[in-house]
């Protein structure tokens, strides 16, 4: 690490990527005087095609067990973090497909949207790939920034606006707690570089950790809880969800909160391991609130979108679990859970993205999607199996990411978390039924102006990944190797 | 012995079934409904023949686990698929097997709506059930127990009566809350044994206080699924709103789940803590019996009224496991048995009639017995052989839980008698209330007799009741050595405490001499 080296770009290759392609296509949009529906189209696959290209370099220039520091111990990669970037790369390329059709109907018209998912996916990239407090910042900002533009993209209609601006004011506060608590943090330790504070901790744990390394942890879990939207920093979750074009709110629930998670538990299992005895409390308290609220919240919301804000704070406290637990067990199954969470919520807002009302406008409530397991047996079909998966019913694949957050529990001895947990995924299964019910026992109503559904949008991409995140969930029991062997990998890289 | 895994075979060949439906799914059609039905029958028929070539080579002799199948499903979390079957598994497989066909044809007409879908439901149910009860490792299990409700929430949701989608609430959240606590302690469980393999586990020895614990999450979700009172308020419910096929699979396997469980779990598992809550079960027994009784007989809807006396029957069920000894344990699984094929058969009898006038209302009927010769004449046998009729595999089950609970404790066992008199009371009203009397309802009228397709379905279930009930020696032989090796096994850690029941006081005095 001593002395100047040339930082090797070849490891940065997959960003690299993502951030001329971004670039290109603004170049283009800018110069392109009239956008078309079919430019946008364009982009969106360029956009799929970078997203794809950076995966294939990512996937063949790793090699299991590998690890690399490049960028002067700035830039970190290791089997943890390349399962995080593919889950990433990913889950971005599968939103940008089903957002494909029904672009247009959701008021995204304009040539910024694919580029600024690209800048989003270099940030979380930047993210969980950061070894150092700053660099975090930066890939932080540089998401969180995309991320509060892309909902403030469709700029004629008043509730995207309100929730872009509820989300830049709250995700603003955040930005500060962690600023003041990274610069706590490099205060008591005299570093921000994740390897040095590791063995400034390590040290400090003999006598006893300083205050304000202590108050500097609290506000990154602090901030890093809005990131993942657990309780208490949920409250945007529900109006941004709510208010922002459906396809960005399927991209701000899937691969930011998986992104920001992962992060997380790197934080917490990583430099701040040692200081177990002290942040385990508070993320054992904030996984409870999120399991509880999101039960209890979601239980009576009509509106589908506010509905899922909820399930995801659910979700979320499930995955907190795990990461309370701080063990081998507990980081696997945040790997699995984050793995078929992606797979799930992006198959969820896919079905959503694709059924549309008469004037193809977008389904808003619950009660929009009686009776359409009549009209479409296989969209329903799908949405239903998500929904069970959700709820953790066996053998759907949710019920296994579910099972291993739960051994996570039992062997760290968190029996009281796992039964708060078990008992509210048994009402939150309530309203996952809720809709199945709709879809499956409700006739549709008599007046066809208000039933949803008419028009069916889709497109082959949409299909592709409907298809194949149907079939993971459906048939992931047959075959789990494949996940845990990754996950455990990924854990082995973590805890070493 | 077999070469081929018929055991893995009968699990998922109607799995297989349900494929090839779902393959065929395309618009509705009477065509493609034709094709779903007999792809069904045809697959569960099958199915039925699977499990009769396992009967045929099972050794009854033996109390091992029989045509077993293993291998890794998560190796490195030594989770794997391990399934076979012994005598106590071994009769509910064959009772699933059998119910499934007859649901089958019971829907043939019955059922016009979304047929493909329907008899998915009951493949995928069938593969579920045929499952659990042979999964011999605690993840596999619960993945099947909890499987289930998916299908039967969409049978009683989307083929039900009325108030369907309350009862198909109802019964989802409720079983699947007595469940997820079981899903905890299967998990502390598997931290003890290292592994989730069953067989291992029966034979581990658990520290009493942490079998106390382990016994009530365990029993939180037999509890349920039996169901035992006061958890039974789901049963109800579900029961009246299931059609009538998803009501047979209701009462004749979905009930069996709970008291499978104690037998298979609870018993060989945690013994100490099944002495220490024996008398609280026993309670409760009674209780169901007698209760259940009495609100059966204020009913006035046929299917609530058979809901009710399942509930009083399962609680002779509850009685025997717990009284912990051979013929119990036996009669507890006979009474299983047997309940299956009765209440299924009853239900199948209030289907003839409701698929005819569309009313389950006792009040509705009256003076079948004129037009409907044949059907008064079934209906009498199943409802004399739910009160226990000598003859009958009734009779059988409920005499050898008697005798069985009666080494263990007399009130208890002369309290469910006086039950088995209430269940006479109800039963016998019901038929005459239904039966008897003169035909005066002029939509009654034109009632017709069963036809050929009812002879059918109801056949095997008298055959099987009525050989049951005559020689009920296949059956017991069949269960006879596992039932024992359970009973051992509950017996032995008794004995290595300083032998006869947990006795506290002698226990303390051990411990001071020590």
């Amino acid at each position: 690490m001593t002395g100047f080296y040339m930082p090797d770009f070849k490891l940065i290759l997959p960003e690299s990527l993502l951030v001329i392609s971004a670039l290109f296509i603004l170049m283009e949009g800018i110069f392109q005087k009239n956008g078309t529906f079919g430019s946008y189209r364009r982009y969106i696959h360029y956009s799929i095609l970078a997203l794809t290209g950076a995966l294939i370099i990512l996937i063949f220039q790793h090699t299991p067990g590998e690890k690399w520091i490049t960028f002067e111990g700035q830039i970190f990669q290791d089997d943890f973090i390349f399962f995080a970037k593919i889950l990433i790369l990913t889950g971005s390329g599968a939103v940008l497909a089903i957002s494909l059709p029904s672009m247009t109907k959701e008021h995204i018209t304009c040539f910024e949207y694919s580029p600024l998912i690209l800048l989003a996916t270099v940030g979380m990239l930047l993210m969980v790939e950061a070894n150092d407090f700053l660099t975090l910042f930066i890939g932080l900002e540089m998401q969180g920034l995309s991320l509060y533009i892309l909902a403030a993209l469709s700029r004629d209609q008043v509730t995207a606006s309100e929730a872009a601006l509820k989300y830049f004011i709250l995700g603003g506060l955040t930005t500060c707690f962690y600023l003041y608590g990274a610069s706590l943090i490099y205060g008591f330790s005299g570093s921000t570089n994740f390897e040095i504070i590791t063995s400034v901790i390590r040290n400090a744990s003999m006598e006893g950790f300083p205050l304000g390394l202590l108050v500097g942890l609290v506000f990154i879990i602090g901030s890093f809880s809005f990131k993942v939207s657990a309780v208490p920093f949920h409250m945007w979750t529900p109006d941004v969800y709510q208010g922002c074009p459906t396809p960005i709110t399927a991209f701000i629930a899937a691969t930011p909160k998986v992104a920001a998670m992962v992060v997380f538990l790197r934080l917490m299992v990583g430099p701040f391991l040692l200081m177990y005895g002290e942040w385990e409390a508070l993320i054992t308290f904030i996984s409870f609130a999120s399991m509880i609220l999101g039960a209890f919240a979601a239980l009576n919301q009509t509106n589908l979108k506010r509905l899922l804000a909820y399930s995801a704070i659910g979700q979320m406290g499930y995955v907190l679990i795990g990461v309370a637990a701080g063990n081998d067990e507990g980081v696997q199954a945040v790997c699995v859970y984050l793995t078929l969470y992606l797979i799930m919520i992006i198959g969820t807002f896919g079905c959503l993205l694709c059924l549309r009302g008469k004037g193809s406008e977008g389904v808003q409530n619950i009660e929009d999607l009686s009776g359409i397991s009549a009209l479409h047996p296989k969209i329903s079909f799908t949405l239903a199996v998500f929904m069970f998966s959700l709820a953790g019913i066996p053998p759907l694949a949710g019920f296994f990411a579910k099972l291993y957050i739960f051994k996570a529990a039992i062997a760290a001895g968190f029996f009281g978390l796992a039964v708060v947990g078990v008992l509210s995924s048994v009402l939150a299964a309530y309203y996952y039924l809720k809709i199945v019910k709709v879809m499956y026992f409700d006739e549709s109503p008599l007046s066809p102006g208000i039933c949803y559904g008419h028009v069916l949008l889709l497109s082959p991409e949409i299909r592709i990944i409907l298809n194949v995140c149907v079939i993971i969930i459906l048939f992931f029991f047959i075959f789990p190797h494949p996940l845990l062997e990754m996950a455990q990998r990924a854990a082995l890289a973590l805890l070493i | 012995m077999a070469t081929l895994p018929f055991l893995s075979m009968t699990i998922f060949l109607p799995l297989v079934g349900a494929l090839a439906i779902f393959l065929n799914w395309s618009q509705q059609d009477s065509t493609q409904a034709n094709n779903a039905r007999w792809v069904a029958l045809w697959t569960s028929l099958v199915t039925l023949g699977l499990t009769l070539i396992l009967w045929g080579n099972f050794d009854a002799a033996s109390s091992n686990f029989q045509f077993e199948d293993k291998f890794q499903w998560m190796p490195f979390l030594n989770i794997s698929y391990h399934v076979g079957v012994d005598g106590i598994s071994l009769p509910f497989v064959i009772l699933s097997a059998l119910l499934i066909p007859i649901c089958i044809l019971t829907s043939w007409t019955s059922i016009q709506y979304r047929v493909a879908e329907y008899m998915i439901a009951f493949l995928v149910l069938e593969t579920l059930l045929v499952g659990m009860f042979a999964a011999l490792d605690f993840v596999l299990f619960y993945v099947f127990f909890e499987g289930v409700l998916i299908p039967m929430f969409l049978i009683i949701g989307m083929w039900g009566g009325p108030d369907r989608v309350y009862a198909a609430f109802k019964f989802f959240l409720y079983t699947l809350l007595g469940s997820v606590l079981s899903l905890l302690a299967i998990l502390y469980i598997y931290f003890e044994v290292g592994s989730s393999d069953i067989p291992l586990a029966l034979t581990t020895p658990f520290d009493p206080k942490i079998q106390m614990w382990l016994w009530i999450a365990f029993f939180s979700s037999f509890a349920v699924k039996i169901p035992m009172w006061p958890f039974h308020t789901w049963l109800p419910d579900a029961h009246v709103e299931a059609p009538t096929a998803g009501s047979v699979i209701l009462a004749g396997i979905l009930l069996k789940m709970g008291g499978y469980g104690f037998i298979r779990f609870s018993l060989p598992m945690f013994p100490e803590a099944c002495a220490y809550f024996t008398p609280l079960i026993f309670t409760l027994s009674v209780i169901a019996i007698i209760y259940t009784s009495l609100v059966a007989l204020v009913q006035k809807d046929m299917k609530k009224l058979i809901a009710y006396s399942s509930v009083a029957h399962m609680g002779f069920v509850t009685l025997g496991i717990f009284a912990a000894d051979a013929q119990g344990v036996q009669g507890a699984i006979t009474q299983m048995v047997s309940h299956g094929l009765i209440s299924a058969a009853l239900f199948l009898c209030v289907g003839v009639v409701y698929d005819r006038i569309h009313s389950r209302k006792i009040a509705d009927y009256g003076g079948l017995v004129h037009n409907m010769p044949r059907y008064a004449t079934v209906f009498m046998f199943f409802i004399l052989a739910s009160v226990g009729l000598p003859g009958t595999s009734g009779f059988v089950g409920e005499f050898l839980v008697l005798l069985g609970t009666y080494q263990v404790s007399t009130w208890a066992t002369t309290l469910a008698t006086t039950g088995m008199i209430l269940g006479a009371a109800y039963a016998l009203w019901l038929y005459r209330r239904i039966i008897f009397g003169a035909l005066a309802k002029p939509n009654l009228k034109s009632i017709t007799d069963l036809n050929w397709q009812e002879d059918l379905i109801f056949a095997p279930l008298v055959g099987g009741v009525l050989i049951f009930g005559v020689y009920p020696m296949p059956l017991l032989t069949m269960m006879e050595a596992s039932v024992a090796n359970v009973i051992d096994q509950y017996n032995l850690s008794f004995e290595s405490d300083g032998g006869g029941l947990i006795d506290p006081r002698k226990f303390l005095e051990m411990a001071f001499h020590e």
